[in-house]
C-alpha cells in the first residue's frame, strides 16, 4: 500500500504543473487560429498592417509557445514518474490517443510552427500563409486527442477489465473515439481558447487606443478579436460541457456537488445562485434559490430529474458492496481457479470492480471490510461540494462577463467607435484575467469533480500512484514550484515588456516608438 | 492483418525506429547546443549557431515526445516501471529540457549580455544533459533495473538515484554524449562558415574519437564483465502474457547470446564503429556531409546494437529476473497494437515528407550577415 501522503502530494503536484500548464494552452489554441485569419486578411488585401499584425501578435503568441511547449513536457512525463500503477492499468486505452497526438497533430504543430516564425523569406506569401493555417489545425487537433483521452478518465467507454494482465483493454477503439463526453469537452475547450486568444488581443490593443498609439493597427486587431471573440463565446456558453453531465456516474455525480442538491427535488430543480454548501451536514446554508432553473439546464428538459447527492451515495455504497464480491471473484482468478462458472460470475459483476477498489484505502483485503468502512467509502464518492460550487459559478460569471464585453465591443467596432469609448476599452483592459479565471476554475470543476477517481467507476486515485517515498515527491514538487515560478516571472517579464513596446518591436520604422524617434532625429 | 506475435516484433521495431528518429533529429540540435558555448566565441557566432537549428528544433523533439507516447500506449509497463523506477534521472531530464524551448525563444529578446549568456549554458545544459542521462539509463539496462513487479503488477524501485551512476552506465552516457556531439558538430559544418565552421570541424573530429574510443571500450566491457539474461523457452509468445510467470536466467554473458545465434546482428556494432570512422574522415577532409552521414550512422548502429543484445528484454531487472520485461510481456492488448500499428503507417511517412519540405525550404549556410540583416527577427 502507498501511503496517503504519497498520494496526496502526487495529486498535488499533478493539480500545480496541470494548472500551470492550462495558463498557456489555451492562448495558444486561441492565438494560432487568429493569427491564420489576420494572415488569411493580409494575403487577400495585401495590406502591411495585416502583416504586421501576425508579426507582432505572432511575437507575443511565440513567448507564451515557449512555455507551453516547457511544461506540456512535464504531462508526458508525469504519468509515468508519478503515477505508474494508473499507467500500467490503463495504458492499453489511455496512451493510445496521446501516441497518435503525437503523430496526427503535434508533428504538424511543431515542425511548422518553425516556418511560421523563420519562414517569411523563404516562402511564398500563399505557401506561408497555408503553414500558417496548419499550426493552427495542428494545435487544434492536439487538443482534440488529449481530450479524448481526459473524457475517457471521466467517461471509460469502450474498455474491458481483463484478470490475466490485470488492467483495463481496449475493446471498442469507436467508442474511445465519439465518447460524447469527450466531443462536448472538446468543442468546449478549443471554445475557450479562442475566447482567451480574442480576450489578449482586444485588451491590448485596447490599452493602444487609451494611449492613443498605433490606432491603425490596434483599430483593426480589436475587430478581428472582437467578432471572432462574439462567436467563440457565445460557442462556449451554448455548448458548455454543462450538457455532458448526464452522462455516466462519475458526471452525473459532479452535477449534484455543482449545484449543492442534496435531495433529489421534483423536476424540473431549483438553481441555487448563491449559498454555503456544507459537506458534514450534507445541506446548503443561507441558499438563494431561483426555481425551475436548474432542472431546465441542465437536463435540457422539464420533467428529468437531477439526483441529489444523499440518493447518489446510496447507490454508491451498493455499487461497493457488488464490487466487494468481484474483488472476491477476482481473487479467487488470479490464484488460478478459472473455472467458467467463476468468469462468469466475475464477469457479470466487474463493472463494480472499481467500487470495490474504494475500500483498499481503509483495508487492503476489501473483502472484510466492516460497515463502517463502507460508510466512509461511500461518502468519499462525492468531491468537496463547496469547492465544486463556487469554482464552477466563479467559471460562468467570467464567462458572461466576457459575453458582454465581446456584444460591445463587436458593437462598437461595427459602429467603428470603439476609440472614442473610453470606458468599454478599460473594461476590455479589466478583463484580461477572465478567460484565464474562467478555463483554471474549469478544470477544478472537471478535475477535482471526478475525485475519488482517476478512471471513474474504474481505478481510485489512491491507487494509481506510483511506488515513491514521500520525500521524492515534496522533492520534486517544490523542484517544479521553484523552476516554475522562475519561468514565470521571466515569461511575464518579457510578455509585458513587448505588450508595452506594441509593434514598435518589430523595428520597422512604422510604428508609435520609432516615428517618435525619427521625428525627434529630424527636429535636431 | 498480422497475428499477435508479429504485432509485438513489429512494435519492438517500431520504437526503435521513435529512438532512432529521435537521435538523429533532436540529437544533432541537442549536440550542436552542446557544442555551441565553445565553438562560438562571440554573440553573433552563437546565435548563427543557434538559428541553424531555430525553425527545426521544436519539430525534432516531437521524435521524442512521440516515442515517449508511443511507449506509453504500446509498453505501458515500461513506460511505468522506467519512468517511476528512474524518478530523479527522469525529472533531470525533463528539468533540462526546459531549458530548450525558452532558452531558444527567449535568449535573444533581449540585448542584454549577462541574459544572454545565461540562456547559451541554459541551452548547453539543455542539450548536453539529456544526451548524457540516456546513456546512463541505456547502460542501466545493460546491467539491470533493482525493481520488482508484486501479484498487482504494481512495480517498486529499491535502488537509488546515485545507484544508477555504475561506472559501466556513466561510460555508456559518454557513448552517447560524444555521439550527439560529434553529429551536432557535423550538422553546424554543414550549416555555417567561417571560425564557426572550422571551430565545429575540431570538435567533431574529437568527438568521433572519443565516441569510438567509448564505444569500443564498453562493447570490451559488456563482454568481458557483465552478464546479461536469457528466456528460458516455453513462453507462449502469441498469448496475453502475465510477465511474473516467465522463467529468466542470468546464464547470457556480454549479453553475446543473440549475436552469437544471430550473425547478421553483427553488422549493428560494425555500422557503429565504420559510421564513428565516416565521422571522423569527414571532419578531417573538410567535408561536411560525408561527416553527417557518418554520425548518423554512428547513431542507427549504436542504438541497434543495444536493441539487439538485449532482445527480447526491454528493461531487464537485476532484483528479480522474473519480473523483467520483455517485448512479449509488457505490451498493449492485440487490438491497441493493431490500431496503432496503422496509425503509425499513415502518418510516419506523411511525417517525413512534410519534415524533409521543412528541412529544404530552410537550407543554406548562415553566417554572421544573416543575423545582422535580421537582429530583431531571428533567435
Amino acid at each position: 500500500m502507498i501511503s496517503e501522503s504519497v498520494v496526496d502530494l502526487s495529486r498535488l503536484q499533478f493539480a500545480v504543473t496541470a494548472l500551470y500548464h492550462f495558463l498557456f494552452v489555451p492562448l495558444t489554441l486561441g492565438m494560432t487560429f487568429l493569427l491564420a485569419i489576420m494572415e488569411s486578411v493580409y494575403v487577400m488585401t495585401g495590406k502591411q498592417v495585416y502583416k504586421d499584425m501576425v508579426k507582432f501578435w505572432g511575437k507575443l503568441f511565440g513567448i507564451n509557445f515557449a512555455l507551453g511547449v516547457t511544461t506540456g513536457l512535464t504531462m508526458e512525463f508525469q504519468f509515468g514518474t508519478n503515477w505508474a500503477y494508473y499507467s500500467h492499468y490503463v495504458g492499453d486505452i489511455f496512451g493510445a490517443p496521446l501516441a497518435i497526438e503525437g503523430l496526427m497533430a503535434f508533428f504538424l504543430e511543431s515542425t511548422f510552427i518553425g516556418l511560421f516564425f523563420f519562414g517569411w523569406d523563404r516562402l511564398s506569401r500563399v505557401q506561408h500563409l497555408g503553414v500558417t493555417w496548419l499550426v493552427a489545425i495542428g494545435s487544434n487537433m492536439s487538443a482534440l486527442w488529449i481530450l479524448i483521452a481526459n473524457g475517457w478518465m471521466q467517461n471509460p467507454v469502450g474498455a474491458e477489465f481483463n484478470f490475466e494482465t490485470m488492467r483495463m483493454e481496449l475493446s471498442s477503439f469507436g467508442a474511445l473515439l465519439f465518447n460524447p463526453v469527450a466531443q462536448v469537452k472538446f468543442v468546449h475547450t478549443v471554445s475557450a481558447g479562442y475566447v482567451t486568444g480574442s480576450v489578449f488581443v482586444l485588451a491590448i490593443s485596447s490599452y493602444y487606443m487609451l494611449r492613443k498609439r498605433d490606432l491603425a493597427f490596434a483599430r483593426r486587431s480589436f475587430a478581428i478579436a472582437a467578432v471572432f471573440g462574439l462567436a467563440s463565446t457565445l460557442s462556449v456558453i451554448l455548448l458548455g460541457d454543462e450538457s455532458g453531465y448526464e452522462i455516466g456516474d462519475v458526471q452525473t455525480t459532479k452535477l449534484a456537488a455543482i449545484e449543492a442538491e442534496w435531495d433529489t427535488e421534483a423536476a424540473p430543480a431549483a438553481f441555487t445562485l448563491f449559498g454555503l454548501p456544507n459537506q458534514e451536514q450534507q445541506r446548503t446554508d443561507y441558499a438563494v434559490k431561483i426555481p425551475y432553473l436548474m432542472g431546465i439546464i441542465a437536463t435540457r428538459s422539464v420533467d428529468r430529474q437531477v439526483t441529489g447527492i444523499k440518493d447518489l451515495v446510496a447507490q454508491h455504497e451498493v455499487r461497493i458492496r457488488n464490487g466487494m464480491i468481484a474483488y472476491s471473484l477476482l481473487e479467487k482468478l488470479r490464484h488460478g481457479d478459472k473455472s467458467p462458472a467463476n468468469i462468469e460470475a466475475f464477469n457479470a459483476v466487474k463493472h463494480d470492480l472499481g467500487y470495490g477498489l474504494l475500500l483498499k484505502k481503509y483495508t487492503p483485503n476489501v473483502v472484510d471490510a466492516s460497515d463502517a468502512n463502507i460508510k466512509k467509502a461511500s461518502l468519499d464518492t462525492i468531491p468537496n461540494v463547496f469547492t465544486m460550487f463556487w469554482s464552477f459559478r466563479a467559471m460562468v460569471v467570467s464567462g458572461f462577463l466576457m459575453l458582454v464585453l465581446f456584444v460591445l465591443s463587436a458593437w462598437a467596432s461595427i459602429k467603428r467607435n470603439a476609440e472614442s469609448k473610453t470606458w468599454l476599452l478599460r473594461f476590455a483592459v479589466c478583463a484580461l484575467p477572465l478567460p484565464w479565471i474562467a478555463a483554471q476554475t474549469g478544470w477544478v470543476v472537471a478535475e477535482h469533480g471526478r475525485q475519488p477517481w482517476s478512471i471513474a467507476e474504474v481505478l481510485p486515485v489512491h491507487l494509481s500512484a506510483s511506488s515513491l517515498a514521500a520525500g521524492d515527491v515534496l522533492g520534486s514538487l517544490l523542484a517544479l514550484i521553484g523552476l516554475y515560478t522562475l519561468l514565470l516571472v521571466i515569461e511575464m517579464y518579457l510578455m509585458i515588456k513587448f505588450a508595452r513596446l506594441g509593434p514598435s518591436s518589430l523595428h520597422t520604422g512604422r510604428y508609435h516608438f520609432e516615428r517618435d524617434a525619427v521625428a525627434h532625429t529630424a527636429q535636431a | 492483418m498480422f497475428d499477435y506475435e508479429t504485432l509485438k516484433v513489429v512494435w519492438w521495431v517500431l520504437i526503435g525506429v521513435l529512438l532512432i528518429g529521435f537521435a538523429l533529429t533532436d540529437g544533432f540540435d541537442m549536440g550542436a547546443m552542446a557544442l555551441m558555448p565553445f565553438v562560438g566565441r562571440t554573440d553573433s557566432e552563437r546565435r548563427v549557431a543557434i538559428n541553424t537549428i531555430a525553425p527545426h528544433w521544436d519539430g525534432n523533439q516531437v521524435w521524442f515526445i512521440t516515442a515517449g507516447g508511443a511507449l506509453f500506449a504500446a509498453w505501458p509497463m515500461v513506460y511505468a516501471a522506467a519512468f517511476s523506477g528512474l524518478y530523479w534521472a527522469m525529472l533531470l531530464v525533463l528539468f533540462a529540457l526546459f531549458c530548450r524551448p525558452v532558452g531558444f525563444d527567449y535568449r535573444s529578446k533581449l540585448e542584454n549580455k549577462t541574459w544572454r549568456s545565461a540562456w547559451d549554458w541554459a541551452l548547453f545544459v539543455g542539450g548536453a544533459a539529456p544526451a548524457l542521462l540516456f546513456g546512463v539509463a541505456f547502460g542501466n539496462l545493460f546491467l539491470g533495473v533493482p525493481f520488482h513487479l508484486d501479484e498487482f503488477m504494481r512495480s517498486s524501485y529499491e535502488g537509488s538515484f546515485f545507484g544508477l551512476l555504475h561506472p559501466f552506465a556513466l561510460l555508456a552516457g559518454v557513448v552517447s554524449l560524444s555521439m550527439l556531439s560529434a553529429h551536432g558538430g557535423a550538422w553546424l559544418m554543414l550549416r555555417t562558415d567561417a571560425d564557426l565552421h572550422a571551430r565545429s570541424r575540431v570538435a567533431t573530429r574529437l568527438c568521433a574519437v572519443v565516441y569510438l574510443l567509448a564505444f569500443a571500450g564498453a562493447g570490451a566491457w559488456l563482454v568481458s564483465s557483465i552478464t546479461g539474461l536469457s528466456l528460458l523457452p516455453g513462453l507462449d509468445t502469441g498469448a496475453a502474457i502475465n510477465p511474473l510467470t516467465k522463467h529468466v536466467v542470468a546464464n547470457n554473458p556480454g549479453w553475446l547470446a543473440n549475436y552469437s545465434h544471430y550473425p547478421l546482428t553483427r553488422i549493428a556494432p560494425v555500422l557503429g564503429l565504420a559510421g564513428g570512422l565516416l565521422a571522423l574522415l569527414g571532419a578531417q577532409l573538410n567535408r561536411a556531409g560525408v561527416a553527417f552521414l557518418g554520425s548518423s550512422l554512428a547513431i542507427v548502429g549504436t542504438i541497434c546494437t543495444a536493441g539487439f543484445a538485449l532482445f527480447p528484454f526491454v528493461f531487464p531487472s537485476s532484483l528479480d529476473p522474473a519480473s523483467s520485461l520483455t517485448l512479449w510481456d509488457a505490451v498493449s492488448s492485440n487490438k491497441t497494437l493493431g490500431i496503432l500499428f496503422v496509425v503509425a503507417c499513415i502518418f510516419v511517412p506523411v511525417i517525413l515528407g512534410y519534415t524533409l519540405w521543412c528541412y529544404t525550404r530552410m537550407w543554406g549556410r548562415l553566417g554572421d550577415k544573416h543575423i545582422q540583416a535580421n537582429p530583431h527577427g531571428l533567435y
